[in-house]
């Protein structure tokens, strides 16, 4: 990767794309061969929004690299609460670490960050617009379990305002996938994401039920409808429950159907779906390890490294 | 009678900037576009619904004792292309500007995305690229139609 900072997945070519899926690949096979290369190395945690998996897979990543992390905490404990501007936080904390990690609830605020900092910067998710490390692992989980070329991968759920969705549907374009959009008509996909697409020549095929489309599908990449998207709970009640899976309705779908999610979830993929094949969104958490070793192995290290 | 006569009655300008053949309705807009509001104590004409032969009706701006930048009037692309800059000393056009169309537009339009980090209290300005029938916020990436343009000029 040539450079410094991740911020949209639409910067990733198929040729970075495959050198971090190819680097955690080795270190899933090998996970200690990494051990202490990256000794003394400092990666500055600042979630500005609440997060799990991806602020505790950085961190443990950043460890099993030899490394280690600090951690803003939470935004009411820190000097935000005090009106300082993300702008000056991030200045601030880039002379604390050797690489920063953001999450932030406006958009466009990792674009911004990186216009104040020299340090490697990884954006943990901007609003609703990116997520590019959550799609690495997605991707490496792809390809292990369906392959990424000459796949149908049907997306579901909220398309508007998911930032997985973004990153995702943008580096897709780099593979041979067939890409279908399932979601409410109010939850459609952003124009801005649109443009990127239709500019990458892929073709957008938007559907408002998943069964026109679930039997074609190699993969199902389902996404949390958020209550607080809709003006009133009845609206929010009725779209919902047209979104979710149970093992029932996937008896329609091939047998190596592979079905994902970013996590959490909370009721549109229905427990006893965990007990089928298909069932792989926990797997897809646990591969934000390596593939978080991956990506700041390849940032942290100098050029003559690479 | 010809244009010339025409334009003579929103008044001649010794030294400054004439910019004419603005689509109906748009003088107010390029006026905000590029900033002026009178603040800097510059005499401003404005001529709205103008009968033109080019256009039918046209808006014309004339702007005393200020020449407009190549970049400034770039800007002008976006919302009135078809414009056309002339700048004038001592009465006599001595320079016609062409419209480029600009890569970016800075500092003159918010973001409608309210969620975008430019509409937070951080020390940035606005940022669009130039794209062939809109403007691309290039911190949210949220895209703005020409003809939506207007309404989000940024005038304090």
């Amino acid at each position: 990767m040539r450079q410094d900072h991740l911020i949209s997945a639409t910067q990733l070519s198929r040729p970075d794309i495959e050198a971090v899926l190819d680097r955690a690949a080795e270190i899933d096979a090998d996970p200690s061969a990494l051990q202490g290369r990256h000794d003394g190395a400092i990666l500055g945690l600042c979630f500005f929004e609440p997060s799990t998996r991806t602020r505790m897979s950085f961190d443990t990543a950043m460890k099993r690299l030899g490394g280690r992390t600090i951690d803003m905490g939470s935004v009411e404990s820190s000097s935000v609460k005090k009106g300082e501007t993300l702008a000056d936080t991030m200045r601030v904390l880039e002379g604390y670490a050797d690489a920063l990690v953001l999450r932030h609830p406006s958009e466009g605020s990792a674009k911004m960050a990186t216009e104040f900092v020299d340090v490697p910067l990884v954006n943990a998710g901007d609003g609703a617009g990116q997520h590019p490390t959550q799609t690495l692992l997605d991707l490496y989980t792809m390809r292990q379990n369906a392959g990424l070329d000459d796949v149908t991968v049907g997306i579901m759920g909220d398309l508007k305002y998911g930032r997985t969705v973004h990153s995702l549907a943008a580096a897709l374009t780099n593979f041979d996938t067939r890409q279908h959009f399932i979601s409410p008509e109010s939850l459609r996909l952003p124009r801005g994401v649109r443009y990127d697409l239709h500019e990458s020549g892929a073709q957008v095929r938007e559907h408002t039920a998943l069964e026109e489309v679930l039997s074609e599908l190699d993969i199902l990449y389902v996404t949390r409808i958020q209550r607080e998207r809709f003006p009133d709970e009845n609206e929010y009640l009725k779209v919902a429950g047209e979104y979710q899976i149970s093992a029932e309705d996937l008896e329609a779908a091939k047998d190596s159907l592979t079905v994902m999610h970013p996590l959490p979830r909370v009721d549109e993929i229905a427990p006893d779906v965990d007990q089928t094949e298909h069932a792989t969104y926990f797997e897809q958490a646990h591969n934000g390890v390596p593939v978080r070793m991956a990506l700041l192995d390849m940032l942290l290290s100098t050029e003559g490294d690479r | 009678m010809s244009d010339t006569d025409r334009e003579l009655r929103v008044s001649k300008i010794r030294n400054g900037t004439v910019i004419d053949h603005l689509a109906a309705g748009q003088a107010l807009n390029v006026l905000a576009l590029l900033g002026i509001d009178g603040s800097g104590g510059e005499s401003v004409s404005v001529g709205m619904n103008v009968p033109s032969d080019k256009l039918a009706k046209k808006d014309i701006v004339k702007v005393e004792d200020r020449e407009l930048s190549q970049s400034e009037v770039d800007v002008l692309a976006v919302i009135a292309p078809e414009a056309t800059i002339n700048i004038v000393r001592e009465y006599d056009v001595v320079e016609k500007k062409r419209i480029d169309r600009p890569e970016s537009v800075d500092g003159v339009l918010s973001c409608p995305n309210r969620n975008c980090i430019t509409n937070d209290d951080e020390p940035i300005r606005t940022r669009f690229a130039v794209l062939d029938d809109a403007l691309r916020c290039d911190y949210c990436g949220e895209i703005v139609r020409e003809e939506e343009v207007a309404t989000h000029l940024d005038v304090a």
